[in-house]
């Protein structure tokens, strides 16, 4: 039991990463479809790190900057050329998919140390609950207090406030003096780093060596959690835990040989995704405020 | 320091240099990277956009490999030009093929190639529906068909594994996850040239393009229905005002561009495979996205589009085997090109001015 959640949360680690960097891109009114690119680059550049400086932790350091750099070309396209989001989001995929798949070819075959857990001081000691929750690596212990962070970020702190407004309606941002772009453009390279994180996770933790487009769809399903969480930080949490349960659950049911196909299990975590998707769509459509309202739109800066 | 400023209208010279320029600097792009990455880039240069020309049966390949890229990317024209995002084009094609091949493994007797024109049907029907659930959840439900679209790619590529693993498996296939071979009546015949004989795979499913990207042309600039997917992609608001269905042509850019993925599903694989297998599409949904924008969203661009692609893919495969550089590549190449492209559609609304101080 303790075994299997610790498993469904480390499943949940790369999506929570990578879905709250994205939250805050398009609270900023950047839709980026990239997200699978940006954590398959974290991977590999994780991957290459880990093996050549010896050190999980440099794998982090190496994820997010993959990461970074991959926010940057979509940045530099999307919001200084103002192309189309959609359509450059979906090229940065293609790319870090090509880019990755030759960067990693001298790995294949190669294993990595994974990242080590920390306990902390007498709260692990905690039975149970001190396992579950306090014998973690540094990135889940992160990624919570990233989530702290942005909530009260977006909430309470003044720069949050200016992010949402440029997210909402960057005419008027701008014309009150806001830099829109410098502000996208730092949004932008968050959520670059995040999935980049989240990325590098999977080669740190879930597995430890290299295959073509071992991300599987994880970037595309922070995308669809972001909406599963209405744009609201904590929401992610949970939104991450379900995904990674039914990960689990699908696996543990082709383990134990259920009668059912193993391919069937295995569709469950992109049903499930449609199905929340379709139930979070529908009620957001009857309230539209969640959505950022510029999201998806080019700014074009008339000086 | 750059700044943009706007056209009063659209440039008709960046239209045609938008495109030429960005796979000029595409391929700059790319030898650099190769470089970076210790490839001899001449040679590179070479196996990629030379070596595919270098003989007739490679050349009349290059038509094989475009013929379904060009299907699938006429399909998505429509759905972009409404600002519609069918990014699962992978998944339709799978599906159209699966429900075909499963029509035609019905009829294992038959010679006549009526069975055939029956599947061009069977697949178009196949497609279409596995487009109806992003086209149905987006126009009832609002929900996003970006997402929709692509999550069913995954569960159509689990969906033929199962099957072509379990119910159509061939019991003489010793153990390897294959259907029965089709029936002479859903085989697409080689085309024989009087004299000449073969010419490399070339089949008489290219003869689907002829037809098609005519009508394609007429379909977006001779008729109301092309007239009002474009006004609902270039301007939204217009489409109210003219009391355009917003529904009803996201549904029908679905529909249809999920029905030509299964019918380009079909012609490959009745064309080239013969039997199913679970894997048919070797990613032609994907590159077909590249191939629509490429070629600016028109017809006759998206043919010569279609080619170039089709070029660079199967010289990344002669790159795999002489120089061992992974096949995977060629997304390097397509993702550097649509950014080029894409800024270059900037460029056709903007003028850039260049100035150094701030």
């Amino acid at each position: 039991m303790e075994s299997l959640i610790l498993t469904i949360i480390a499943t949940s680690i790369p999506l929570l990463m990578a879905a709250t960097g994205e939250l805050i891109t398009e609270k900023s009114g950047v839709l980026n479809l990239g997200v699978e690119g940006m954590m398959l680059s974290g991977a590999v550049g994780a991957l290459g790190a880990v093996l050549w400086l010896e050190n999980p932790y440099f794998g982090i350091i190496a994820g997010a900057m993959s990461g970074l750099f991959m926010a940057c070309i979509f940045s530099v396209f999307t919001i200084n050329f103002m192309t189309n989001q959609v359509a450059t989001g979906l090229g940065l995929t293609i790319f870090a998919t090509g880019l990755t798949g030759l960067a990693g070819a001298p790995l294949v075959g190669k294993t990595i140390p994974s990242l080590p857990k920390i306990e902390i001081f007498l709260l692990s000691d905690i039975p149970f609950i001190g396992n579950i929750l306090f014998k973690q690596d540094l990135v889940a212990y992160l990624s919570i207090c990233i989530i702290i962070l942005i909530t009260y970020f977006l909430k309470y702190s003044k720069p949050g406030i200016i992010l949402r407004a440029v997210g909402d309606n960057h005419v008027s941002a701008h014309s009150v003096g806001y830099p829109v772009k410098k502000i996208r453009w730092y949004a932008t390279c968050f959520g670059g780093m995040c999935a980049g994180i989240g990325g590098a996770y999977i080669p740190l933790v879930l597995t430890p060596h290299w295959s073509e487009g071992m991300t599987a769809g994880r970037g595309w399903i922070a995308l669809a959690l972001v909406v599963f969480a209405s744009w609201i930080p904590w929401r992610i949490i949970v939104g991450a835990l379900i995904f990674g349960g039914i990960t689990i659950a699908q696996l543990v049911g082709q383990a134990r040989g259920w009668p059912i196909p193993s391919q069937i299990l295995s569709m469950m975590p992109y049903l499930a995704t449609i199905i929340a998707l379709t139930i979070i769509s529908s009620r957001i459509s009857k309230n539209n405020s969640v959505v950022p309202a510029s999201l998806g739109k080019p700014f074009f800066d008339t000086q | 320091m750059i700044t943009f400023t706007p056209r009063d209208k659209v440039s008709n010279s960046w239209t045609l240099i938008g495109p030429i320029l960005s796979i000029i600097l595409t391929v700059i792009f790319g030898l650099l990277i190769f470089t970076f990455l210790g490839f001899d880039p001449a040679e590179t240069l070479y196996q990629i956009f030379i070596s595919p020309f270098s003989r007739i049966d490679r050349v009349s390949d290059i038509f094989v490999k475009a013929c379904p890229l060009i299907i699938v990317g006429i399909g998505l024209m429509f759905c972009f030009r409404a600002n519609v995002w069918n990014i699962g084009a992978e998944g339709q094609f799978i599906m159209g093929t699966l429900l075909a091949g499963s029509f035609a493994l019905l009829f294992p007797n038959v010679e006549t190639k009526l069975l055939l024109l029956c599947m061009f049907f069977v697949g178009f029907l196949g497609g279409a529906l596995w487009a109806f659930i992003p086209a149905i959840l987006k126009t009832k439900l609002n929900v996003n068909e970006i997402l929709v679209s692509l999550m069913l790619v995954y569960v159509a590529m689990l969906f033929i594994d199962f099957i072509v693993r379990g119910p159509l498996r061939d019991p003489m296939s010793f153990g390897f996850p294959l259907s029965k071979p089709y029936s002479d009546g859903a085989l697409i015949n080689k085309i024989s040239f009087p004299g000449i004989g073969y010419l490399g795979q070339l089949h008489y499913g290219i003869l689907f393009i002829i037809l098609l990207i005519p009508l394609a042309w007429v379909f977006n600039n001779k008729t109301l229905a092309g007239f009002q997917i474009n006004v609902l992609g270039s301007a939204p608001k217009a489409a109210r005002f003219a009391g355009f269905s917003r529904e009803r042509i996201t549904m029908s850019v679905l529909l249809l561009s999920g029905g030509l993925a299964g019918v380009a599903g079909v012609i490959e694989v009745s064309a080239n495979i013969g039997q199913l297998q679970p894997e048919v599409s070797f990613g032609y949904g994907f590159t077909a996205i590249i191939v629509a924008f490429l070629g600016r969203l028109s017809p006759v661009g998206i043919l010569f589009a279609g080619i170039i692609i089709a070029t660079v893919k199967l010289g990344a495969d002669n790159a795999q085997m002489t120089m061992g550089i992974p096949k995977v590549v060629t997304g390097l190449f397509e993702g550097i090109l649509l950014f080029f492209l894409l800024t270059g559609e900037t460029l056709q609304k903007y003028k850039i001015k260049w100035s150094w101080n701030k």
